[in-house]
This record gives C-alpha cells, structure tokens and sequence, in this order.
C-alpha cells in the first residue's frame, strides 16, 4: 500500500514493467502460467472473434446467408429475424409495445426498489402495487386495450413476472417461517422446521409438476387455477422456505441484548419482532435477499419444462420450431444467456455494493 | 387431553360440511352451460390435429370437435377455452376439472378407460404408431427389421414407448430409447441425428414432415406396429355431456354419409327428403332433444366446421396422409355413424 | 378448561398468560393446518372416488413394457416399475456422484486461482465464474447438449481422440472386458485407498505424540499403486479391452457414453465449480492474515502455504456452505429430463404417463429427493463435526 505512492512519481513504462513484474512474472513458474494463458487466451480469442465478429452474418440477412456461412461465422440475423417472438411469445404483433412496456416497467420498479431513498414501506407498497396494476392492465388489455387472453402471454414479461412476484409475495411467509423457526413454542416451530426442510429438500422441478399435474386433484370440484398461476404458487411456496433460512441468518446475526432490551422495555412479542428485531434483521440481509432473487430469477427458467411460455420456452420455440433457422440454435441460445446474465449480473453487482454500503453505515 | 375432543370434532364437521356443498356441484354439462365457454384440452402444437397459427388462434381437425360442441350446446363455435397440454398433463387436467374434455389425439384403451375415472365417447381418428427414417443417412433401412440395434427417439408420456418395446421383443429385434419430454424437443434430437429413427403416431410423423423443407430425405417404414384409435376423453361423472360428445362424432359422420356440408346444411334441412337428414338436422326426429340440446344442435356443428369429411379434408390432407381407415364404412373405411332416430 | 372459578376477572387473567396465549397460538396453527390438510385429504378422496381412480403403490409390481436407455443394474422392458424406478434413482445417484467430484475439484482450481499472485490468472478465473453463474443451468444444459447432438460429427465420421470416438452419439472408448483380475485391482483400490486413511490417521496420532510425523504422502500413493496392481496380476494380469467397432447404426463394444450424460455432468459440474469456487475464495479469504504470514516467515513456498496452512483451515469454514452447494447440485440433476438422460424424474415420468398414478409416482419423487438430501445433509453433518474434533 505505502508503495503506491512513491510509485506514481516514476515514469510510465518502468511503473507498467514493475507491475508486469509483480502480477505476471513474479516467479518462474507464474511467468510460466502467464505465457501459458496467454497463449490460450490468444488462440481461444482469435477463434472466438472470427466466430463471433468478423465472419459473423449481422442485421436482417437471409437463412441463405448465413447457410453460406456455416460453421465459419455466427448467424446473428437469426436474433434479428426471431428478437420478437424470443422476447413476447406469441403476444398478437400489433400489441407487442404493450408487453415492452411491461418489462420496462418491471425493470423500472426494480431499479427504483434499489434505490435507498425507497426504503420506505409505504412508498414501496406504492410503488409495487401501481406498478403491477399497470401491467396486468397492459398486459391483459380492457379499459381502451385490445384483452389479451393469458394463453397468449409469453417471454420476458412471464419470466419476470414469475421472479417478482414469486420474491415479493414469498417475503412474507418467508418470514413468518423463520420467526416460527426461532419461536420457542414447540409446535409452531415444529411446523416451521419441517415446511422449511421439506420444501429445501426437493427440487424444484418436483414442485412444479405438483402444481401443474397434482394440485387441481386437492381441490374441491370445478374450481381451477390458470397454469400460469399454479406455477407462480408453487415458485411462491418454494421460495418462501429459501427466504425463511435468509431471515433466520439475519435474526440469528443479531445480539441477544436486542431481546432483552425490547423485553425490558415491557414490548410484547409482535412489538419486539416488528419494531426492534425484523428491522434490524432484515437490514442485514438485503445483500442476501438480493442473492436468493438472483436464484429465483434463474429458477424461473425451469417452469420451461411443464410448458409454461417463458423467455426461455419462447427462445426455445423461436430457435427450434422454425426448421430454416434450426441450425442457429447457438446462437438463440447464447442471446438467451446474454439476457439472463445480463439481469443477473446488475443485480449481484447491486448486492456486492450494497453490501459494502450497509457495512459502512454499520460501522459509522 | 379431552380438551381437544371438540376441536376434532368440529374439525371433522367442518370438513364434512365443505366436501358435501362440493357434491352437490353441478356435473360437466351444467358447468359449461354456466360458464358460457367450453374448456377444451388440446396439444400444444400438432399441425393437422390442434396448433395455434402466428396469431394465436388454434386449427385442426381436434380443435373442430370442440368447436363443434360448442357450437352445438351453446351456440356459438368461439366460446371455446383452449388449454394447451403436454402428454403428461393431459390426464390430470381431465380428472382434476381443469378441462371439460380433452380433444388431443388420445388413444382410447381399457387402462384409461377404466382405471382413470374416464370416458370415451367415439373414435375420431384412427390411426396406428409408425417409424420414421433419414433416408439420406441410412438408405439401407427399408423395413423396421433393418433397424435392429438402432436408437430410436421417442416423446415421454405417450403409448409409444410401450408399444415399441412390446414390438421389439415380439420379433427378436433391440431399440434404444431416447426419451424426451415434450414433442418438439424428441422432433429436433431426431432430426439433429442424435437418433437413427423417430417413433410415434404415423399422423404426428405426417405432421412433422410436412413443415419440414428437406422431407424428401425422409422415409416412413412401411410397419405400423399399433392400433391407435384417437378419441376424446371425458370424465365418467356426466352421462348428459358424455351423450353429446359421442353423437357429435356421429352427427358429423352421419352428415358425411348423407352429403350435407357446411355450405348446404340449411338448404338441405329446408327441402330434403331424406329421413336421415330430416333427423340429423332436426327437421323430424327430436334427437337435440334428448340430448338436452335444441333440435337446430347438428346444424350448428356443421355449419361451424363442417362434416368430418370436410374437417379432415381442411386439415388432414394437407398432411399428406390417405382417408384409409378413416373413411366411412361405405367408401371401405371404420367410421360407421350409429343411426340418428 | 377444569372447574369454574368465581370472578370475573378470570377470562382477562387467562387472556394475559402468556403460556395460555402461547398455547392458543398452537392450537390455532394445529387447527389451520389440520382443516387445510383434511379438507384436501378429503377433496382428494373424493375427486379420486367420484371419478373412478384407483391409488396405490400396487403398480410398482407391474410389467413396466418400455426400456430404458442407460442403466447400471440389469433391466428388460419385462421388469417391474419398482425397478425401472431403481434404475432411475442409480442414474441419478451416479451422475450426482461423479459431478460432485468433478465440481469440487473444478471448483477448488478455480477458487484458488481466484486468488493466485498470477494477476491473468486471477481475472480469467473470476471471467468464469461471473459468467457460469449468472447464466440458469437449465440454458447451459440445452446448449450443451444442443452442442453435442447438433455440432458433433454423425457416428460415421466420428472424430477420433486416441483410442476413443467422439460424435452425436457419444463417446465411445475401450473397455476392459470383464474379468476377476479388474474387480481384484477395483478391490485392491478400495483396500489401498482405507490403508492409507488408516496410516495417516495413525501419522497424525504418532505426530502428536512424538512431534514427527512419518511420511504420509508417499507411502499412500506407493499402496494406492501397487495394491491394485499385485491384485490385477495374481488374478492373471486381463489385458483384454473391448474396442469400440462401428457396425451398423452405432458403434459397438467397448464402453459408450451417451451425449445425454456427458451434457448432464459437465452442465451440473461446471454451473456448481462456480459456485464452490467462491466458497472456497471465502474459506481461504476468511483464513486469518497472521497464519499466512507465520506461514511465509517459515519460509514456506506458495503451494506449501496453500497445503499445509490455508486449505486445513479453509474445510472447516467451507463444510457448511459445500453441503447446500452439494444438495442443490443433487437436485439439480433433475433437469436431465430436459435433455432426455433417463434420471429419477424421467423413468418416474414415464410411469405415471402409462399407469396414470399421478400422485403416487410425484409422491415418491419427493420422497427419494428428501430422502437423499437428508443423507447428503447428515453425512456432512457427521464430517463437520469430525473436523471440528480434531481442532483442540
């Protein structure tokens, strides 16, 4: 550290040689590794650019094009040709700006949640609530909208509704569950343990076909959920127990002078959970909850498999189903990465930073 | 200890009191009547059969017997509700009441006839498991026997698997099942070459070679191992809706037989002579009537769809696939309409 | 509530017990649950009975009639569900297995390159892990797998790599036929393998004792050698391998594995190595500073540091977040019925299509899942609690 300084005042080209000295060449056998990579970053790089960029067909070309090109260069113009029903599904064309909008205002709510001077439980219910309405009227359509029925709802807007909704609406339970886990009543912590348990310890995917194959049988006759909705039930359930062991941590974390001070104070139960310990608890584990949606955001995904028509069942449909196109399945599938990593990377960079941000303002 | 008792009590009674105001619940019929839509449980994507064109909107020939029945109970073809199924959803929708009934090319057999709580009404597609090849890979392969030793992909949750086996061991031959979940999924491993033959329904396979541009590569052997006989499925709890279902197929049949189409049924109703027409479209005989339908009920399907042969020829020919077992009785077929009276 | 005691007071007393509320609170919870649970139960039997299906487990005795296409144990179509079901189960038991190897060891090189002194080394590994784990494995799976199927060559033309064959169809390698003298070497490396856990054992308690250890490492990997070769020779040295012949529509001999497996383990052993990665940079991270420092003013070289002082310390942190990494690689594997690998999800989809036992087939699913995560769980459990003995 105390070298940096003293460093700064040598010219350029001895300041880069000393840290090519201290980060590559270190030794004989880092020097060796750095050549080592260097060579393999440079060959998987070279093929990878020729792939990639330079042989690659851009913009709307035709399947003849890319055909031309097989195995040497990417055929990008199948994301050119496909991006709409990759993104929407089969969401009737004209109306495509509606769930556009949609998305936008998902990604809107969420960037506005990040944001600390929401942190308030009254703007945030706000927020959500508004926010939700809107898109349920976009996407649904009536009061001036064409209706859209569900079945025709598709892509991003299903994946992000499935992640949102199946966090937000799994917080509650999640900690209920974890203050039940905790609870010194037998039974309540009895039931909580084992829902906790029980849920973590199957897939998800088991969960899933529950819903979409099994739940209806447990409910009285005639009466029917929408698939789409059984999915986000069984998301909801199984994320809760995930939420109530991110809780706990939290809860755990905390001094037990917290309980004993509220006790002192003559709060009761509720008072001393909802006013002294939940919020300090749940402070401590924003960068955590953030986490667990980053695992449901990609969880999501799996709903794939009981058909239910995500971003990546539309990516799918859209790479596979056009028998022109099939060939190009790589590089759908690689657009389909690009936008998951590229929610999942914003976000798990937002927790890295939140996480330092709350440690400071922990220490001050 | 003997605190509880009453709670248990109560509990019990509770429960009771719920699951006796569920029996009284309306069967099927009533239901659809109620909702004013018809539930229709359909494949998700089976060109020929039920798949939805780029707007949305479900075709095929499955598709035209729900519309049909809605058509027929309440007056209006659209006031259908299409849930798309997987095979493996399929039979649950059904039990569970998701569906009213289920239009996706099912094979009718005892199992499901009799240990699932179902139904079936009529047959509405005969047709029998078959085997296709990449004649361009594998010119050698001629006949099923040549494909000894030979990977063959095969879509989860249908008869096929079983069928294949059962035939396999019948003639001293070994397959190997690859197995996927979902139609489209078993489509693309065969045709990526991941399996040297695609094994299911000789209309499905119909159905997947004509959207693809390089079918003359392709070659179906000429085995059909299984009878397939393809029928809606109903629940066993509504003899009224059960009723309509099967005279529908019936109705649609009998119209073929006796000439009336989508574009002369109300001519015909008003000058023919024919008693089997005045019956079908409700010109004499009151059949609408003990269906607890009106008498106008056939006319109505057919000016929706169509008679069976017009709803396979619409949608069943462009496949490439020959009437053969489903012409009528008369023209050397299996479909044989009960008589209408 | 016992006899009536005058006073009206007694309603407000009983009201403001805690025990009482808390015991109130239960009952109320058992009552929810219990209602919830009955009303189901009873729609169930209901729905069930109004509609004619019958439940049981009596169909896992029935002829399963379909094949499967991977399978550790002996299995005809003619055999029973209940054993299509094991069938099923060992596959998922063995792909599990083989990805947790293959992920911890993937992922231990990549947490410590993580913090290598190598400053591309350390970038490329954390480029790796950024990108696996934002990525859903479900996506990486049917990439995989698209890839394997789609771009390999056809089995015709198969590339070649040494004595194995690589295309759409798999792999295929030599195999030694089967012959006493392999399963005497296999034995011999178990015997080798429990030997050497014995001596080091034994090394640790002699180093206690005296302050000297003897020599661990060598002796082990010299029995680990030679056991399993004095096995494979007294029992008449095989040398016999079934070669991989193309004939037909596949390749034939030998041993092959199919794309299904390959993309299945390197899916689940990539997507995890990520993670395990950044455990392990958290355990050697969490390593305090002074250990390395003593380490080095010891004169101790990088790898030793790395051996003998960090990574002991580093199990102990690890264990319990390696254990949900490990439960949830284990889970994962159920998405091979994405890409057609014949796994517990698969064989059991299969069932309930033909038989229709829905709830039974998902009911057992879960089950087998809970069953295993909870032996996964106390097996770690137990080891945890070892490594913590050992420590003072």
């Amino acid at each position: 550290m105390n070298r940096q300084p003293a460093l700064a005042h040598r010219p350029l080209l001895q300041r880069g040689g000393e840290w090519l000295r201290a980060n590559l060449f270190s030794s004989v056998a880092n020097g060796v590794t750095t050549l080592l990579l260097l060579g393999l970053l440079v060959w998987l790089g070279d093929r990878l650019l020729t792939w990639a960029v330079l042989n690659a067909v851009w913009g709307n070309a035709s399947v003849a094009t890319c055909n031309a090109l097989l195995g040497q260069g990417a055929c990008w113009a199948v994301v050119a040709d496909k991006w709409r029903q990759m993104l929407f599904g089969i969401y009737p064309q004209a109306e495509q700006w509606r769930p556009a909008a949609a998305v936008l205002i998902f990604c809107g709510m969420l960037v506005l949640t990040a944001m600390r001077r929401f942190w308030h439980l009254r703007r945030l219910l706000v927020l959500w609530l508004g926010g939700s309405l809107l898109c349920a009227w976009l996407m649904a359509g009536g009061g001036g909208l064409t209706p859209v029925p569900t079945a025709l709802w598709g892509g991003l807007p299903i994946t992000l509704m499935l992640a949102v909704f199946g966090t937000l609406l799994a917080f509650p339970l999640g900690v209920l569950l974890a203050l039940g886990r905790r609870s010194s009543l037998p039974i309540i912590r009895a039931v909580s343990i084992s829902y906790i348990e029980l849920v973590r310890g199957v897939p998800l995917i088991t969960v899933l076909f529950m819903a979409s194959i099994m739940f209806a049988l447990f409910l009285p006759e005639g009466i029917s959920f929408d698939k789409l909705l059984r999915a986000q039930v069984a998301i909801i359930l199984f994320n809760a127990a995930y939420i109530a062991e991110v809780v706990r941590a939290g809860l755990q974390a905390l001094p037990r002078g917290q309980h004993e001070a509220a006790a002192a104070l003559g709060l009761g139960y509720w008072q001393t959970q909802l006013l002294v310990i939940l919020p300090q608890a749940l402070r401590i584990t924003i960068p955590a909850q953030v986490n667990s949606f980053i695992d449901n955001f990609k969880d999501t995904s799996l709903v794939i498999i009981v058909s239910i028509f995500d971003f990546l069942y539309a990516v799918r449909q859209a790479v596979i189903s056009d028998l022109d196109w099939r060939h190009y399945f790589v590089e759908g599938y690689l657009f389909a990465m690009a936008v998951y990593w590229l929610f999942c990377y914003a976000m798990s960079h937002y927790s890295q930073w939140l996480e330092k941000h709350l440690a400071r303002d922990h220490r001050t | 200890m003997f605190e509880q008792q009453p709670i248990r009590h109560g509990l019990a009674a509770l429960a009771l009191g719920i699951t006796a105001s569920t029996a009284l619940a309306g069967p099927t019929l009533d239901a659809i009547k109620q909702r004013g839509t018809l539930v229709c449980g359909v494949h998700t994507g089976l060109t020929g059969f039920s798949a939805p064109d780029k707007t949305g909107k479900y075709a095929g020939i499955d598709v035209d017997y729900c519309k049909a029945l809605a058509a027929a109970i309440l007056g209006n073809p659209d006031k259908v509700k299409y849930v798309p199924l997987t095979a493996q959803q399929r039979f649950t929708a059904l039990q569970s009441g998701e569906i009213d009934i289920l239009s996706r090319n099912t094979t009718w057999n005892s199992k499901r006839d009799t240990t699932m709580g179902s139904v079936f009404p009529g047959v509405w597609f005969f047709d029998g498991q078959a085997f296709v090849i990449n004649s361009r890979k594998n010119p050698k392969v001629k006949k099923l026997a040549d494909l000894d030793k030979a990977s063959v992909c095969v879509e989860t949750g249908t008869t096929t698997e079983r069928n294949m086996a059962d035939y396999a061991r019948a003639h001293k031959l070994s397959f190997k099942p690859v197995v996927f979940e979902g139609q489209e999924a078993t489509e693309k491993a065969f045709q990526s070459g991941r399996c040297d033959a695609y094994t299911t329904d000789a209309s499905g396979i119909a159905a997947m070679l004509v959207n693809l541009p390089s079918r003359a590569d392709y070659t179906v052997l000429p085995e059909i191992i299984s009878k397939e006989p393809l029928a809606p499925m109903l629940r066993r709890n509504d003899q009224e809706f059960f009723a309509i279902a099967r005279w529908m197929i019936f109705a649609l049949q009998q119209a073929e037989e006796s000439g009336v189409t989508q574009a002369n049924v109300l001519q015909m109703k008003a000058t023919s002579k024919d008693p089997a027409v005045q019956r079908l479209t409700g010109a004499t005989a009151e059949v609408g009537k003990g269906l607890g339908l009106d008498s106008d009920w056939a006319v109505r399907a057919i000016q929706a769809v169509g008679n069976y042969g017009e709803s396979w020829e619409r949608n069943i020919k462009p496949l490439g696939l020959t009437r053969g077992m489903n012409s009528l009785w008369n023209k050397g077929g299996l479909m044989y309409p009960m008589p209408l009276d | 509530m016992g006899r009536q005691v005058p006073g009206a007071s007694l309603p407000t007393a009983m009201w403001s017990s805690e025990h009482f509320r808390n015991l109130l609170y239960q009952i109320a919870l058992l009552v929810l649950i219990g209602t919830l649970g009955t009303y189901a139960v009873l729609n169930l039997v209901h729905n069930l009975e109004s509609r004619a299906i019958t439940i049981g487990f009596s169909y896992l005795a029935q002829e399963a009639g379909f094949d499967i296409s991977e399978k550790l144990i002996d299995y005809q179509p003619t055999h029973s569900y209940g054993r299509a079901f094991a069938v099923g189960l060992l596959n998922t038991l063995f792909v599990s297995l083989l990805a947790i190897v293959a992920a911890s060891v993937l992922g231990l090189a990549i947490g410590i390159a993580r913090l290598s002194p190598n400053w591309l080394l350390r970038k490329l590994a954390a480029a790796y892990v950024e990108a696996v784990r934002n990525v859903p494995l479900i996506l990486q799976l049917l990439l995989w797998y698209g890839v394997l199927t789609e771009l390999l060559p056809p089995v015709a033309d198969a590339l070649r790599i040494g004595p194995a064959y690589l295309s759409q169809r798999g792999c295929a390698m030599p195999w030694p036929v089967a012959h006493p003298g392999w399963s005497a070497a296999l034995l011999g490396l178990l015997l080798a393998l429990v030997l050497s856990l014995l001596w080091a054992r034994r090394a640790r308690t002699v180093r206690d004792r005296c302050g000297r250890a003897p020599p661990v490492l060598w002796p082990a990997i010299g029995v680990c050698l030679l056991l399993p070769l004095a096995a494979w020779g007294a029992f008449g040295a095989p040398l016999e391998f079934s070669q991989p012949v193309l004939s037909g529509f596949d390749f034939e001999g030998g041993k092959i594995v199919l794309p299904e497996f390959i993309a299945l383990l390197c899916g689940l052993s990539i997507y995890t190595a990520a993670f395990i990665a950044e455990i392990v940079r958290g355990g050697i991270l969490a390593v305090d500073r002074g250990q390395i420092d003593a380490a080095e003013a010891l004169g101790l070289s990088y790898g030793q540091r790395l051996r003998l002082v960090i990574l002991p310390q580093t199990l102990r942190v690890m264990i319990p977040p390696l254990t949900s990494q490990y439960l949830n690689l284990s889970k994962n594997s159920s998405l091979a019925v994405a890409i057609g690998y014949p796994d517990l999800v698969s064989v059991s989809n299969t069932t309930l299509n033909q038989t229709g036992q829905a709830i039974e087939a998902i009911g057992l699913m879960m089950a087998v899942y809970l069953a295993l995560s909870l032996a996964i769980s106390g097996l770690m459990n137990w080891y945890n609690h070892r490594v913590r003995l050992v420590e003072r």
